[in-house]
This record gives C-alpha cells, sequence and structure tokens, in this order.
C-alpha cells in the first residue's frame, strides 16, 4: 500500500503540476486548488496508465477519496 | 523540442501542464491564431491537446470553444463566435452527432430522404458559416459504429449504420472536393488506425460525453494539428536519407552493389524496396530527397544504381557522400539548397548520427528501427501533409535541379553581370489572378528568409486582398534558359493617405532564385504601377524575425530612406518614387 501511495503522489504531482502535492487515504478533491471536473479526467487516465488497469465506470462514479482509488488498485492492478 | 514526434500518450496527457509551461518559455516567436472549436461532444480536453502540439509546432492559439453540444446552434446563429472573428473553424462531430439512422422498416426512399437529412444539417451549417465568418474550415468526418445490428451486412445493407456513415462521409468528401478552405480531419482513418474498439469506448461519453476515449486525446490532437501546421507553412521540405541500411539492406562499401539487400527476392529487400516506392511518391508531392551518407561517392552511386531498386541518382536533388560528419553535411544540403536545416527531415538508422544532428542543427529525425517500419514511422509523422496542392509543388524537384545547372556554369564566368545574362532570364510580374491565388497563399505561408514582414494569409484573407481595390498586387514569374521556376515573388501594398503612399505589407521571394536580381525587376514594376495610380511614395517595413535577417537592409539597398527603428530592429523606410529610375539590367519582364 505505501508503494501505491508513492507511485499515486508522482502521478498526482505531474497532473496538477505540483511538486508539494502529498495524498493520503483521506485526500479529496476539496483538498487540492486545480482537481476540477476536468482534471479529474486526466487524474483517472494517468492512475490508469501508472498501473496498468481500467477503473469501471460504477468505481470512477463511486470513489469517494484517494484511499478508496488505492484499494482498487491494489485488488486489481498488475 | 523536437521530442514531441513519436510520443507518448500517457506522457504528454500526465505532463500536459509542465509541457506547455516549458514550451512557452522556450522563447520561440509563434505565428498567433484564433481557433474556434465547435463540439457536438466535449471538448475541453481536445483543446488543451491541440494547444500542446501547435505550440510545439510553432503555432500560439487563442480558443473559442462552443458550449456543450451547441455546434449546430453556434454555426448558425452564435454572435459570440461571430465576434471573436476566428482565424479557423474546427467542428468536432462524431458519430455520436447523427441524430437518426435508418430502421429496418424503412423502404430506400426513406432511407435516402434520411440520409439527406442528416446530410444536410451540416452542409447548411458549412454554408452559413463560410458566407458570415469566411475562415478555413475543418471538419472531422465520421468514425464507424463501435457496434453492427447486422453483422458483416452492416456495410452492404442500406439499413446498416456502416453503410449510413459510410455514405455520410462521401457526402463530407464531395463538399470538400468542391469547396476550397475546407478540410476533412479523417478520424475514420484514425479510429481505424488506432482500433476503434479502444476508441470508441463508451465509458468515456457514458461519463464525460467525450466522442473519443480520453487516453486517445493526444492522438487525435496530433492528427488535427497537422492540418493546422500545413495550413501555417509548417510543413518540412526535404527528405535527407542515410544509404546503407536505410535504402538498402548491407554495408555497399563492404558487400559490394551485388551483396545489399533491395529487390523482390528476398523479404528484406522487398521491405527496403517498399521503402524506395513509398519515397519516391514523397517526391512527386514535391518533396525533396537527398542524400546523406557515409561513404566514397563512387560506391553510394553504384548502390543507387542497383537494377532492381526504386530511387536512381537522379532522384536526388543532391547527394552528399563523403566521410564528413553528417550535422556538416546536412547544415551544406540546407545551404544549397536555400532552405533551413529546420525543414529537412534527416532518416537514418544509426541513432547516434540522429542524435547528433538532432542536437545540432533541430531537425526532425524520427527513430528508423527496423525497416518493415520504416514507412509507418514516416507517414505518422505528418511531415508533409497536403492541405493546398498547387501545380509548382509538381515540379519543385526538376526546379531545385536546374538551380544545380546553374550554380555549375557559374564558375565559368568571371563577371557576375555576364552569368545573369547568360541565363537569359524573362520575368512575367503582373497583378494577381484566381489561377495562381493557391500558389500566393501558400508562398506568404512558406516564406521565411527573403519577407520583410512575414505578414502570414489564409486563402480567405487571400481572397479579400484580391477582391479589394485598395491594394496594388505583384505576383511575378521567373524564367530562363533551364526553365520555369514558378510564381517566386509576391509583393502587397495598401493605399495609404488618399493614395500618396503605397503602404507595403507584404514583400517576399522564394529563395530558390536569390541573387537573380529578380527583386530589383519587382521593384521597377511596383514603383511604376504605383506611380500610374497616383502614389508618390513607397513605404516598407522590416519586421525582423529568428529567420529574416538576409533583408535586414533590404530596402537601404534599394535606396529607401530609413524614417525610424525601435529598440527590437523594427524599421520603417520610405523611397520618393517621382523620376524613378529603372534598376533592373539582366531580366526582360513581360
Amino acid at each position: 500500500m505505501e508503494e501505491i501511495f508513492e507511485r499515486l503522489n508522482g502521478v498526482f504531482r505531474d497532473v496538477f503540476d505540483d511538486d508539494s502535492i502529498s495524498v493520503n487515504e483521506e485526500t479529496t478533491a476539496e483538498d487540492i486548488e486545480d482537481w476540477d471536473s476536468l482534471n479529474h479526467i486526466t487524474l483517472i487516465d494517468a492512475v490508469e496508465s501508472e498501473f496498468g488497469m481500467r477503473f469501471t465506470m460504477g468505481e470512477v462514479s463511486g470513489m469517494k477519496n484517494v484511499g478508496e482509488m488505492a484499494q482498487i488498485i491494489k485488488e486489481r492492478a498488475k | 523540442m523536437s521530442n514531441f514526434y513519436p510520443f507518448d500518450c500517457a506522457e504528454i496527457s500526465k505532463k500536459q501542464k509542465s509541457l506547455k509551461r516549458e514550451l512557452l518559455k522556450d522563447g520561440t516567436k509563434r505565428i498567433e491564431k484564433k481557433i474556434a472549436i465547435l463540439g457536438g461532444s466535449t471538448t475541453n480536453g481536445i483543446a488543451d491537446q491541440l494547444e500542446l502540439f501547435l505550440l510545439w509546432q510553432g503555432i500560439q492559439p487563442e480558443f473559442y470553444q462552443s458550449e456543450y453540444n451547441q455546434y449546430w446552434q453556434d454555426a448558425m446563429f452564435g454572435e459570440e463566435l461571430r465576434a471573436f472573428k476566428p482565424d479557423f473553424i474546427f467542428i468536432h462531430t462524431s458519430n455520436r452527432n447523427i441524430t437518426e439512422y435508418p430502421d429496418m422498416s424503412m423502404k430506400s426512399g426513406e432511407v435516402e430522404e434520411l440520409l439527406k437529412t442528416q446530410t444536410e444539417h451540416f452542409t447548411a451549417m458549412w454554408d452559413k458559416l463560410r458566407e458570415d465568418i469566411g475562415c478555413p474550415i475543418i471538419q472531422n468526418n465520421m468514425e464507424m459504429p463501435f457496434w453492427r445490428l447486422l453483422g458483416n451486412k452492416d456495410c452492404a445493407d442500406i439499413h446498416g449504420r456502416v453503410n449510413f456513415v459510410t455514405r455520410i462521409n462521401q457526402s463530407f468528401y464531395e463538399y470538400a472536393q468542391t469547396h476550397d478552405n475546407f478540410f476533412i480531419h479523417d478520424i475514420n482513418y484514425l479510429s481505424a488506425s488506432l482500433g476503434l474498439e479502444k476508441w470508441a469506448d463508451p465509458l468515456y461519453w457514458n461519463m464525460y460525453k467525450y466522442a473519443l476515449a480520453v487516453p486517445l486525446i493526444p492522438e487525435f490532437a496530433f492528427s488535427l494539428s497537422k492540418i493546422f501546421a500545413s495550413l501555417l507553412g509548417r510543413n518540412k521540405k526535404v527528405l535527407a536519407l542515410d544509404l546503407d541500411n536505410t535504402l538498402w539492406g548491407g554495408v555497399v562499401g563492404d558487400d559490394g552493389v551485388d551483396g545489399i539487400a533491395v529487390g523482390q527476392e528476398v523479404p528484406m529487400g522487398q521491405a527496403y524496396c517498399e521503402f524506395q516506392s513509398y519515397l519516391k511518391a514523397q517526391k512527386q508531392l514535391g518533396i525533396l530527397l537527398t542524400v546523406c551518407s557515409k561513404n566514397d561517392e563512387e560506391n553510394a552511386i553504384a548502390g543507387l544504381n542497383h537494377p532492381d531498386g526504386v530511387l536512381k541518382p537522379d532522384d536526388f536533388t543532391l547527394i552528399k557522400a563523403n566521410w564528413e560528419p553528417k550535422s556538416l553535411n546536412i547544415e551544406q544540403t540546407a545551404k544549397e539548397l536555400n532552405l533551413l536545416p529546420e525543414s529537412i527531415v534527416f532518416v537514418d538508422d544509426n541513432p547516434a548520427e540522429r542524435e547528433i544532428v538532432k542536437g545540432a542543427l533541430g531537425c526532425e529525425a524520427p527513430p528508423m528501427e527496423s525497416v518493415e517500419h520504416y514507412i509507418q514511422t514516416l507517414d505518422k509523422g505528418g511531415y508533409f501533409e497536403v492541405t493546398n496542392f498547387s501545380e509548382d509543388d509538381l515540379k519543385r524537384g526538376e526546379m531545385y535541379r536546374q538551380n544545380a545547372e546553374r550554380a555549375k556554369i557559374q564558375s565559368a564566368f568571371a563577371d557576375y553581370g555576364e552569368y545573369l545574362d547568360s541565363l537569359e532570364m524573362r520575368a512575367e510580374i503582373a497583378d494577381f489572378s484566381p489561377i495562381n491565388l493557391a500558389r500566393i497563399t501558400q508562398l506568404t505561408n512558406k516564406s521565411n528568409q527573403f519577407n520583410l514582414t512575414t505578414k502570414r494569409f489564409t486563402p480567405a484573407e487571400m481572397e479579400q486582398v484580391y477582391q479589394s481595390s485598395d491594394y496594388i498586387r505583384l505576383c511575378g514569374r521567373l524564367t530562363d534558359k533551364f526553365g520555369d521556376n514558378g510564381i517566386v515573388s509576391v509583393v502587397i501594398g495598401k493605399k495609404a493617405e488618399g493614395g500618396k503612399v503605397l503602404d507595403i505589407e507584404l514583400w517576399l521571394m522564394s529563395c530558390r532564385v536569390l541573387k537573380r536580381d529578380m527583386e530589383l525587376a519587382m521593384l521597377d514594376t511596383l514603383a511604376a504601377e504605383a506611380a500610374k495610380q497616383g502614389a508618390r511614395i513607397l513605404r516598407g517595413h522590416y519586421y525582423p524575425t529568428a529567420k529574416n535577417n538576409m533583408v535586414k537592409n533590404l530596402y537601404g539597398d534599394f535606396g529607401f530612406e530609413k524614417l525610424s527603428e525601435d529598440s527590437g530592429g523594427n524599421a520603417l523606410w520610405e523611397l520618393d518614387i517621382r523620376g524613378y529610375q529603372n534598376k533592373n539590367k539582366h531580366i526582360k519582364v513581360n
């Protein structure tokens, strides 16, 4: 799980072009200034590429925070 | 930034913010253009990616985006769109915007009627945009449906969606064939090439209303950017080709002509043959082919004369086969052709050579990794995207060859004037005419070096200049005993101050006729025409760019007086043309 968060941090930093970002289980869109609906799409795309997996529509719609995202990745990522 | 092709979609989307930041601070002076995106689906991500690829190709876009799926309303009635005054309109529609398909109960007449309705929805919109705005329109065609009710029959049966979409596309192409300034962005090909299953993944439509899969947007934007780049004169002009293991398999110096792989007998030879055929076809489009090879020239020529080869020594505008560094040879090639090194694409199987040339000259040098993929790698690069094709393109290679012959005889004359006389030059200098407007527009977008103001024109803007009586327009064609150079110089002057002054907005010349005194012949005609129409003063501007230093003092050389020059080097010049004496002595005009 630690490794997943480390890699997620890299992705978040690239997508939001902000090296100060550090995400944890509770992080949500509220916590990152540029995390709007447009950047959300880029973020999901980038996370999928990073972990070589795809979220289903249900998963994308249902994720409440970065912790839930990491949980799905842990179960499915290659 | 030559790391943009080939590119990794995932990297480009993930790092789009930092990539944009880097591009913007690299100090390049870019062409600024206003682009309206009219979408039948979400367009935000498309604009973002398109911006990256345009910045990379020297174009700074300013975007207008219609509200979600308001493309048609906006095109027909949108005031904000009209106030934006776009230079280009891109209509981002897809098969998601077909509002009704045939159903199985329909008779053939009803299907025809439906096709007409669906097609006219688009043609009416294009007509309206052309009438109200008049800028170039770029329109997606339609990708194939991602499911087929009738299975394989869907393509042939009039009720099939595949058949229906194919016929709508056909009607788009007919419009493109009969209307200028209208260009198809071929997403049908692109989606097939990338894989329709991936492209049309419905998640992206259902979740975000994107008509194509988000991970493929960089591919889409790259492909689209090529049309803009081509229309704005950013195409490459030359393919500089290595020989050993690039045009044939093996090393001709070691293996001998009989030992190299080219020809139909073996798979390897066949692949090289196909690549040569592809290059030969490029040549027909006016792309210049040159050789840049570490070889003894004798061996290089022998290899090119291989009986089973497709390309022969004559197909190359010039051949550099020697042991000098390739960066030097490419630089020399650019110099001899009067082109900038950046207009050359360097094709070499050796990664070290590619790196050296890229590093030294900023040329594109795509990775040529294995001969069976050479064609795809080059083709997908879109270096030579065709938008407007002129007669001159067909003849370009020949013209450059004639130039090489001219250079040969030059050394036989002690006096340069005698040499010019020996060329028996004749110029036709006249107002524009409908038949050469396309070539003139193309020149305004391609000429960088001998260009005083670097003012770019779209076909629509050129049409306006052509229709207006406020301008004096000249285009010059130069012919000599070696052949016809085609239209090589364009001057546009706008009447100012009640007609007493002719303000020269554009003065350009193709570098293939440098040092032939063509500019003097143009000046003579311009002065005469201006005087005839009542002007007393010719006013010239020089706006410096990274590339046009050669004409910094052109007006000074003509005898103009410099009135002002700002700190950026922008200079204003004037010439009183009362009592003007003709300057050209070596060209017979008209």
